[in-house]
């Protein structure tokens, strides 16, 4: 029985006008791992994300899940199918509340006529379900689940963000540079709750342009290259510098796709 | 492949081993240490609503010791009264500043609507009902015009809507049907999403701006700015001055219009605080961006709003056709201003996301017995208008103080 991929992209293609953003850029995330995706600024590590998102629609090339092909044409799509983005703006509304940001766009509505005539919001079951999701994950040193975005600080949005994230994903999590906007202490409790994440099993993708994070916490590294993939390495075979060298052009990719143990290449 | 260098380490960097022993507690309010003005402020921040009320409750207070009959019956009834109009305008555009928009039109919206009212029931054939469903009809098709500019610039319900105004008038129509007959037409060409939209997002004070002078050029054209007299009402349609009608709670008379205000409140208050539409207006007025990524159609949103406030705006229409007793197509010339005066003093911020829509009724009623206190005592009429506008200023100087809560 070998390992099939959560994710794969074959010859992913996106034009702008005459700028081709990603040229037949080819893809895999296999289950339970963190695979990090590098690249130089502009070499279009951000539209394939996109794609992967629903954010951007390819113009040539195939996307499967579960080895389904699917096309997904909004980022709501991509949510319904189980995929979350941490984005790197966080997407928070500041004025609302932890558990209004956690249920966004997806409100628990009350059982019986309240709920499907008078759509009355249940807000004791989406504040349970809010804190419980947070102390899953350590993160319920905030005050009140009730307390505005606004008051809490960068690591502490980060923390809520990712919780939205891990809380309704069924396939996947991207998460969009987590770390860049962070302190030391701060940046360490996220990557903490990054490998917390992925002890649950749930496949991430991480987009970061800080190798010792990188390092840390990827099973496998995507480095993107001039509009397409220029090579899959395992963190543990080559050194940062070795990994920034094969981004820049300096060193000649390795030959092979680097893949997780079990698993084949369709 | 050669490793010319040894592999890297996995876990923390050197530099971050330091952390384990640092201090483990999350940045947290100092709770003990606030002063009772800071406190204060956190309260104000926490609650939109209260600023208002303090400021209503002392203003009664200062003005029942300076006026001796401030508090009677009679004139706390006459300050409802007063404010019925304005506490409806103002409720729809409470919902509009939610959004971080502004509409410059409820007042001309509100006129439009009346006017189609009052002439189709009592110039027209149309039974009274009917009139006042279509009144509605036109002030929703108002709302979702404005809408439509601020989010995607759909022409075509506005040139269906023109089309019908030119066949119907060719046909020798009356101009009292051709009227609400074509924006009805639009309204119902844009419920289908037909045809292309130009994708161009323009701002609301603009677009409203422009549109206050149409709807107000259209009600002249419509009404050939002739007013339908209170007899002509009173013997035709009657209905129309339903929210005109008094009844006596405890020795103090109040119209069916206060309690219509007072329910158009509560049910906009259920529906921001209570729906996931209400939060989604919260959502898009404080950043809409972010709202769009967490899964909400802003679009969407935004033209449920501008068209929810056009259908307030014709409501508060047929109340004010039970309050001012006459149809007139020149009347609430300053509607716009005092509703917005009536959502900044009831602390809604102009900046959208932050607010009550209660905020906006104490907001106005603030405006109402101001103006009441000060003519009891014998004060100028503009000394009343330069106290109004004082309130406005230090208003939204609390609004902007209060906003400052991270500090």
């Amino acid at each position: 029985m070998s390992l099939k991929p959560v994710m794969t992209g074959r010859g992913l293609t996106k034009r702008y006008g005459r700028v081709t953003a990603m040229d037949r850029a080819d893809f895999e995330l296999y289950p339970g791992e963190i695979l990090a995706i590098i690249g130089d600024n502009g070499a279009g590590k951000s539209t394939l994300v996109k794609a992967l998102c629903g954010a951007v629609q390819i113009d040539e090339g195939e996307i499967r899940l579960d080895g389904e092909p699917i096309h997904f044409s909004s980022p709501m799509d991509a949510r319904d199918a189980g995929i979350e983005t941490v984005y790197q703006n966080l997407a928070l509304s500041p004025a609302l509340s932890i558990a209004d940001n956690m249920f966004l766009g997806r409100e628990l509505y009350k059982e019986g006529v309240a709920g499907s005539v008078f759509r009355m919001l249940d807000k004791k079951r989406m504040r349970d379900f809010a804190r419980e999701k947070l102390t899953e994950l350590g993160l319920m040193t905030v005050q009140s689940i009730t307390q505005a975005v606004e008051t809490l600080s960068g690591g502490q949005r980060q923390g809520v963000a990712v919780a939205r994230a891990a809380a309704f994903a069924t396939r996947f999590v991207i998460m969009d540079e987590p770390t860049a906007a962070l302190g030391v202490k701060e940046s360490r409790r996220v990557l903490e709750l990054i490998l917390d994440v992925k002890a649950r099993g749930m496949p991430i993708v991480l987009i970061s342009h800080n190798m010792p994070h990188v390092f840390e916490v990827a099973d496998r590294i995507h480095i993107h290259r001039l509009s397409r993939r220029h090579a899959v390495i395992r963190p543990q075979d080559f050194s940062m510098s070795d990994a920034v060298a094969i981004m820049t052009g300096a060193k000649e990719a390795p030959a092979e796709i680097a893949l997780p143990e079990g698993a084949v290449l369709h | 492949m050669a490793k010319d260098q040894p592999p890297t380490q996995r876990g923390p960097q050197e530099f971050e081993q330091v952390l384990e022993e640092s201090a483990s507690e999350v940045a947290s309010f100092e709770v003990h240490d606030s002063s009772p003005l800071a406190r204060f402020h956190h309260f104000l921040h926490a609650n939109p609503t209260a600023a208002p009320v303090v400021v209503l409750v002392v203003s009664c207070l200062v003005f029942g010791l300076v006026a001796d009959n401030f508090f009677s019956a009679f004139n706390l009834s006459l300050i409802i009264q007063q404010v019925t109009i304005i506490g409806i305008l103002g409720a729809a555009q409470t919902l509009v500043i939610l959004t971080a928009g502004i509409d410059l039109s409820v007042a001309a919206i509100m006129v439009l609507s009346y006017m189609v009212m009052a002439r189709l029931a009592v110039q027209g054939d149309v039974p009274t009902l009917l009139a006042i469903v279509i009144g509605l009809a036109v002030g929703l098709a108002c709302g979702l015009f404005n809408g439509s500019l601020v989010t995607r610039t759909r022409l075509v319900p506005v040139a269906v809507a023109v089309l019908t105004w030119v066949l119907l008038y060719s046909f020798g129509m009356p101009i009292l049907y051709i009227v609400p007959l074509g924006m009805i037409a639009g309204v119902a060409v844009g419920w289908f999403s037909f045809g292309p939209a130009l994708e161009v997002r323009l701002p609301p004070f603009i677009v409203t701006l422009g549109a206050w002078s149409i709807f107000f050029a259209l009600n002249l054209w419509y009404s050939q700015s002739e007013t339908i007299r209170s007899q002509d009402i009173d013997a035709t349609a009657p209905l129309l001055k339903l929210f005109g009608v008094r009844v006596e709670i405890l020795g103090a008379q109040f119209t069916l219009g206060s309690f219509l205000m007072i329910g158009i409140f509560i049910v906009l208050w259920y529906a921001l605080n209570w729906t996931a539409w209400g939060r989604a207006v919260y959502a898009v007025g404080d950043d809409k961006d972010a709202a769009e990524l967490s899964g909400i159609r802003t679009d969407r949103v935004l033209l449920s709003v501008y068209g929810a406030a056009g259908l307030i705006c014709a409501i508060g229409g047929w109340a004010a056709i039970g309050r001012v007793g006459s149809a007139s197509p020149q009347s609430f010339y300053e509607g716009n201003l005092d509703a917005i005066t009536a959502v900044v003093i009831g602390g809604t911020s102009l900046f959208g996301g932050r607010g009550a829509v209660f905020g906006t009724l104490f907001g106005a009623l603030i405006v109402g017995v101001f103006r009441s206190g000060l003519k009891l005592g014998g004060v100028d009429v503009l000394w009343q208008t330069f106290a109004v506008g004082l309130l406005i200023i230090v208003a939204v100087a609390m609004d902007q103080w209060i906003r400052r809560v991270s500090a």
